[in-house]
């Protein structure tokens, strides 16, 4: 008889299925636009374009890979990287479920909740976005209005102020050192900027792990 | 057939393309809510995270559809709503895009309008180029996933810590990312010098809600703050950040 598989082993299984579907999905869009509409890639233009954008973003596509999925767990992880915005929704969300409902990422109930939140995240995000694309023309310029721009602008740190709070003065013995690291570095080094934030996301998790390590070897924690 | 950059088949195919998306976070949710009922998990609790992950998602979601705007204008509505619904970001894509145009000899924003060369030659680098992810993690999340299990084993103290240290290190560098345009103070430039202040007032303000709503859960025992606290305290950031970049921008 075939063993049943584990919740997690059937997570695995059906994510790897959904996920390389998404992909080959994703694939044939411009290979279908291009055999509609009779219009063959320009091969060189392509290599070049390639060339000046891709090595950089594989790189960061395999760090975020490994910094994110052990924090997102096994569903949200292959949802997470098909729907995107990972470390300005997707993961606050699920951060925030895992503690309001004070369960460990570790723990199975932990994945369970983290996957749901996700999953709400992303259909909420996508029928948003539905809506704004049907409502384009009436929505542009209340959107696109002055006055709002600000708010849209500053959404980054009006969401890690809140969730800053609720993490930080629960965790304040590990947090104090990259923290401070992190504000030095950001304060004093020109190149970071929102552009390389994420770039210091897995520097700052790796310090941070060091930093929790020493402490608890220490019995400090 | 003649191509535009809204043209119905297009949106036909981006439409395509994100029902099935849709179609796996349905799938995902039906499951862990499933799973949930298995490991009888409190179900007023379960209602209370989707709520609060929908409310929470408003805001951020709403940022994504003025992205699309702001891409639509050069690239049509179908290819922007594809990319900004799977994977994308703004910064991302309007690079990609700006590459692959280049790579061409022309410049983005400066043609009247796309053919479909061009058109498929900018979605062709956006996909290849951040494609990574998503193969990336049937290939190793499993891997990754079953470390941490196994750390968790070993010594469970230690793996919570892991965890709440991974979570810290990424909060901790989007706070000091809050702090990047602090040297404008003393480095004189075509801003004014307090602009940089705006983004550490709006997280302050934001903070401080939290702490007020954190306040409320403990004194009056409203334990509905609890589930609205983020939410909360992310719009109210950004409404602060109106009169403050009025003021300090």
């Amino acid at each position: 008889m075939k063993k049943k598989l584990s919740y997690i082993d059937s997570v695995h299984r059906s994510g790897t299925i959904w996920n390389l579907s998404v992909m080959v999905l994703l694939l044939a869009f411009p290979l279908t636009v291009a055999a509609i509409f009779g219009a063959a890639p320009d091969w060189g233009a392509l290599a070049v374009g390639l060339i000046a954008t891709a090595p950089m973003y594989w790189v960061v596509g395999v760090i975020e890979t490994v910094t994110f999925v052990p924090m997102l767990g096994a569903g949200g992880s292959y949802l997470s990287f098909v729907t995107g915005n990972i470390s300005n929704l997707k993961l606050p969300c699920a951060i925030n479920a895992l503690e309001q409902n004070g369960v460990s990422a570790n723990s199975e109930e932990g994945e369970v909740i983290s996957t749901i939140a996700i999953a709400v995240s992303s259909i909420v995000t996508t029928v948003i976005i539905i809506i704004g694309v049907i409502c384009i023309v009436p929505l542009t310029p209340i959107l696109e209005a002055p006055v709002l721009e600000p708010a849209f602008a500053q959404m980054l740190p009006a969401l890690f102020g809140g969730l800053g709070v609720a993490f930080v003065s629960k965790n304040w013995k590990i947090a104090v050192a990259p923290v401070v690291l992190m504000l030095i570095l950001f304060i004093f080094v020109p190149a970071l900027n929102a552009g390389t934030v994420g770039i210091m996301v897995p520097v700052s998790a790796l310090f941070t792990i060091g930093v929790a390590r020493l402490l608890y070897k220490r019995g400090v924690l | 057939m003649e191509f535009h950059v809204n043209h119905p088949i297009l949106f036909l195919l981006a439409g395509i393309l994100i029902a099935v998306v849709l179609a796996q976070s349905v799938f995902f949710l039906v499951k862990a809510l499933r799973r949930s009922r298995e490991l009888g998990m409190d179900q007023t609790k379960i209602k209370k995270t989707i709520k609060t992950a929908a409310l929470f998602t408003v805001a951020p979601a709403v940022s994504i559809v003025i992205s699309v705007i702001t891409l639509s204008k050069s690239l049509g509505i179908p290819l922007p709503w594809l990319r900004l619904s799977v994977v994308g970001s703004l910064s991302y894509e309007a690079i990609a895009a700006s590459n692959a145009v280049s790579a061409m000899g022309l410049e983005l924003g400066k043609i009247s309008s796309l053919t479909a060369q061009q058109y498929v030659n900018i979605t062709l680098v956006m996909t290849l180029s951040i494609m990574v992810g998503i193969w990336l993690v049937p290939v190793i999340g499993r891997k990754l996933q079953r470390g941490m299990t196994s750390l968790g084993k070993r010594d469970a103290k230690w793996a919570d810590i892991f965890q709440n240290a991974l979570f810290i290190g990424m909060i901790s560098a989007f706070l000091g990312y809050v702090f990047c345009d602090f040297s404008r103070l003393w480095i004189p430039g075509d801003y004014a010098p307090t602009s940089g202040l705006v983004p550490v007032c709006v997280m302050a303000v934001s903070a401080l809600v939290m702490l007020l709503c954190g306040l409320l859960l403990k004194k009056f025992k409203w334990n509905w703050v609890n589930d609205y606290a983020l939410p909360i305290s992310l719009v109210l950031g950004m409404a602060a950040a109106i009169p403050i970049t009025a003021w300090l921008g």
